[in-house]
């Protein structure tokens, strides 16, 4: 591993275009050793790129690939994989982890809190109506107690970072959050097929998540099973996730269920096995709250179990992540977390929020109506990078479309300045180009939280591109997380 | 031993993978010998028997009118709307495959995956297929692959044991059919005793259930048409005889209801009883004079009531009139 020596670096051709670069800045910075800028300068791009085409082939047909509908056929995409690594120092890891931790012991105490005491409300952290006015809030979960207190058990927090290059949370996913499955097939990738990418840097390594999952959902099984019997809940193989629904079910070493291969007899979760009923102690359950139960929640659904939430209210079975988590991570409750850390656990924020408006106040109202070429807008309830407003890439027509929209339902929408998204060296038509990236790293509660050490860095394709989604010509990168 | 778990569903899947498979490769066979060996009396490839013997008249007539030698290869080759076609099975057995991946090889999802992506990517359409026989070819040499990535690959617990009976059933089901069909037409009329015409129909029916080569070796002095009928149904070490995947079909149930204990497959070892005494009391003799389509038709419908059964014991199905009020 080379030494560590600040002072301005370069890789030659290459042009970050004054944002922050994930590996010249953090280098010329010190952040992370020079050889790792040394070893990209080295490389023969185009040699590269027939690699990686190679094995990109070796990820279709490996079928790690996620589904995309079109005139009702299925097609199977991989998510585009950059061979570039994103790298982070240690030193800078522990504030990570550290500032996510914490933002997940805060959601577990808010969520509790508002399905019992609702202090916060009452306190007057957060107003009562974007918590019980939530279309994400579950009634049905007030005064149900789960397991340690944890609501929370996977979370996935997307991290940017800024012009300075400084760490910043942009949403927190607390219901299903998706991707964990790409960071570890990432690093097998490279491993297969880049090894003198890899080679000679301490790299910690990303095989751990699997058993980490396992254990936390024994820990927060029913206390008064002694061998719990845990499993993987998917809504099936047509679900554009199911790669990693079978990939976690491998990794965690559990059955893969479906809806239909459960039934709930007198309160109790079984499953059907070739030898008849065996008893589920706990789901690591991948559908959404609407879908679960058709008795409790949406009566459609043909995804989920019947009776299952009485079960779970009764103690008998643990959900993970738990039901209702949805009110945390909606965007408008975001703007509200770093009061909410300092509430509940009297610290300041370690990861800083992106400065917000909160629309359906006046004043951010006002504030966004007469900023809107500056901000980006963002509807709350929306996921995926779906129906955004960027208003310094938008045009005065779509502006003035958009404050109609704003004056109609201000409280649909929060707004942020626009954030110098850092970028990476990117291989792309065999030149490294420097495009966006975020970062979702993935927290894993059970008795005690467990962040691993990597990360989802989704990257922007597309030139100047600052959506980084999938459904949006985003792509994926291994993120190396390095040893002291 | 310990016992790993088995979902219902994940046991019906895998036999059905299995299945799906079977009838992909028996299909290929088929097609291929009747495109290189089968031709009526005026040379001119027939294709009835091929139709007739999948019970597909009703659907192929439907939707491509009178047949064609071309429009009948495409309806089995390619036609994605004939759930009876080559692709159609390798569809159903990718699609189960998906679902199985939890609990399959790595190396056998990703053989079928890029199996049926190769089939989805040839262009074709009633009027203008790929070369048939380099087609079926292709087809059998990817089943074959796919069976041996499987056993080479695939973990010997109840899942195995579930592939493999898929396997055995289908494939006495696809062997029954092919004799029962080809016996009546096949069966000499007084002109055709001993003639040229006769011998090669009776070929291309060994062929199509991969067995001229075995059956030659049984018996080298030539082909007679009780003879290869006796083969395709009792006789005991070919891979393709009834008899033998019946005796497959009962070793598979033992080592479930043995070796893992399922103790439901009790009545589904019943009803495969029933087949193998069928087959173990009598000889060819007794069934010419039973009736060979009689006797046939007699074992489709105890397979069927071996998969009701398994449907029952294995795959969680609730029997019929056990329904909850």
């Amino acid at each position: 591993m080379g030494e560590i020596i600040e002072g301005s670096i370069e890789l030659s051709g290459y042009d970050p275009n004054g944002y922050f670069c994930e590996i010249v800045s953090a280098a010329s910075k010190g952040m992370i050793p020079h050889a790792i800028v040394q070893r990209l300068q080295g490389l023969d791009a185009v040699e590269l790129m027939a690699r990686s085409d190679a094995a990109s082939r070796e990820l279709y047909n490996l079928g790690i690939t996620f589904t995309v509908y079109s005139d009702r056929m299925m097609i199977d995409r991989i998510l585009p994989f950059d061979v570039l690594p994103r790298v982070i120092g240690a030193e800078e890891w522990v504030d990570v982890e550290r500032g996510v931790t914490q933002r997940v012991e805060t959601l577990n105490k808010f969520i509790w809190d508002i399905y019992h005491d609702k202090k916060c409300i009452k306190d007057g952290i957060i107003p009562a109506e974007l918590v019980l006015g939530n279309k994400n809030f579950r009634p049905q979960m007030e005064g149900v107690s789960v397991p340690g207190g944890t609501y929370v058990h996977v979370c996935g927090i997307d991290l940017v970072r800024d012009g300075e290059g400084m760490f910043r949370v942009l949403e927190d996913n607390a219901r299903t959050p998706s991707g964990v499955s790409y960071v570890v097939e990432n690093r097998h990738m490279m491993q297969r097929a880049f090894p003198d990418l890899v080679d000679a840097f301490g790299i910690r390594s990303v095989d751990d998540y699997g058993p980490r999952l396992l254990k936390a959902m024994m820990d927060v099984s029913p206390e008064h099973v002694s061998d719990p019997q845990v499993c993987l809940l998917s809504p099936g193989a047509y679900n554009s996730a199911y790669f990693e629904h079978i990939f976690l079910a491998r990794e965690m070493g559990v059955p893969l269920v479906e809806g239909r291969d459960l039934v709930v007899e007198n309160d109790r979760v079984y499953m059907r096995t070739t030898e008849g009923n065996e008893e589920v102690h706990c789901l690591y359950r991948r559908i959404d709250d609407d879908f679960l139960d058709p008795k409790a929640f949406r009566e459609d659904s043909l995804l989920g179990v019947p009776g299952i939430f009485e079960a779970y209210r009764k103690g008998n079975i643990t959900l993970a992540n738990a039901i209702g988590t949805g009110v945390a991570d909606d965007k408008a409750v975001y703007a509200y977390m770093p009061r909410l850390i300092e509430y509940y656990l009297g610290e300041e924020a370690i990861l800083p929020n992106v400065p917000t408006h909160i629309c359906r106040e006046p004043e951010g109202l006002k504030y966004t109506l007469d900023h809107l070429e500056e901000l980006v807008v963002k509807p709350v309830g929306e996921s995926g990078g779906y129906g955004i407003l960027i208003g310094p890439r938008a045009s005065k027509a779509e502006l003035e479309e958009f404050r109609g929209k704003l004056r109609d339902d201000p409280s649909n929408f929060i707004s942020q300045p626009m954030i110098d998204l850092s970028v990476c060296p990117t291989l792309l038509e065999g030149k490294i180009v420097p495009r966006h990236v975020d970062l979702r790293p993935f927290c894993v509660t059970g008795k005690s939280s467990w962040v691993l050490p990597g990360g989802l860095t989704r990257v922007a394709l597309r030139e100047g591109s600052l959506v980084v989604n999938s459904s949006q010509g985003g792509g994926s990168k291994d993120t190396w997380v390095l040893m002291d | 031993m310990t016992q790993l778990t088995l979902l219902a569903r994940f046991a019906e899947e895998i036999s059905w993978m299995a299945r799906y498979m079977e009838r992909a490769d028996n299909l290929a066979r088929l097609l291929e010998v009747n495109e290189v060996f089968a031709r009526d009396r005026r040379g001119e490839h027939n294709w009835d028997a091929v139709i007739d013997l999948n019970a597909d008249r009703e659907l192929f007539e439907k939707n491509h009118g009178a047949t064609t030698p071309s429009k009948t290869a495409y309806f089995y080759m390619l036609d994605r709307d004939n759930p009876n076609s080559i692709i159609s099975s390798v569809r159903a057995a990718r699609e189960n495959a998906r679902s199985l991946r939890p609990l399959i090889s790595t190396e056998m999802w990703t053989h079928l995956n890029v199996f049926f992506n190769e089939l989805q990517a040839i262009s074709a359409t009633s009027d203008s297929i790929p070369n048939i026989s380099r087609f079926c070819e292709r087809v059998r040499t990817a089943c074959q692959a796919h069976t041996g990535i499987t056993e080479g690959t695939f973990y010997r617990d109840q899942g195995w044991y579930f592939y493999q009976l898929g396997k055995y059933l289908e494939r006495a089901d696809q062997t029954t059919r092919l004799v029962d069909v080809k016996y009546h037409t096949l069966l000499p009329t007084a002109d055709d005793v001993g003639s040229i015409l006769d011998l090669s129909q009776w070929n291309a029916l060994l062929r199509s259930a991969a067995g001229y080569h075995a059956y030659r070796r049984v018996h080298p002095r030539g082909i007679d048409p009780i003879g290869v009928a006796e083969f395709l149904v009792l006789n005991s070490r070919f891979p393709r005889s009834v008899r033998y995947c019946i005796g497959e079909v009962s070793n598979l149930l033992s080592q479930l209801i043995y070796t893992f204990q399922l103790t439901r497959g009790d009545r589904v070892a019943q009803a495969v009883d029933v087949i193998h005494k069928r087959l173990e009391d009598t000889d060819m003799q007794s069934i010419i004079d039973f009736g060979m389509h009689e006797f046939l038709d007699a074992i489709q419908l105890d397979l069927i009531a071996v998969a009701k059964a398994m449907d029952i014991a294995y795959f969680g199905q609730v029997e019929e009139g056990d329904v909850a009020a």
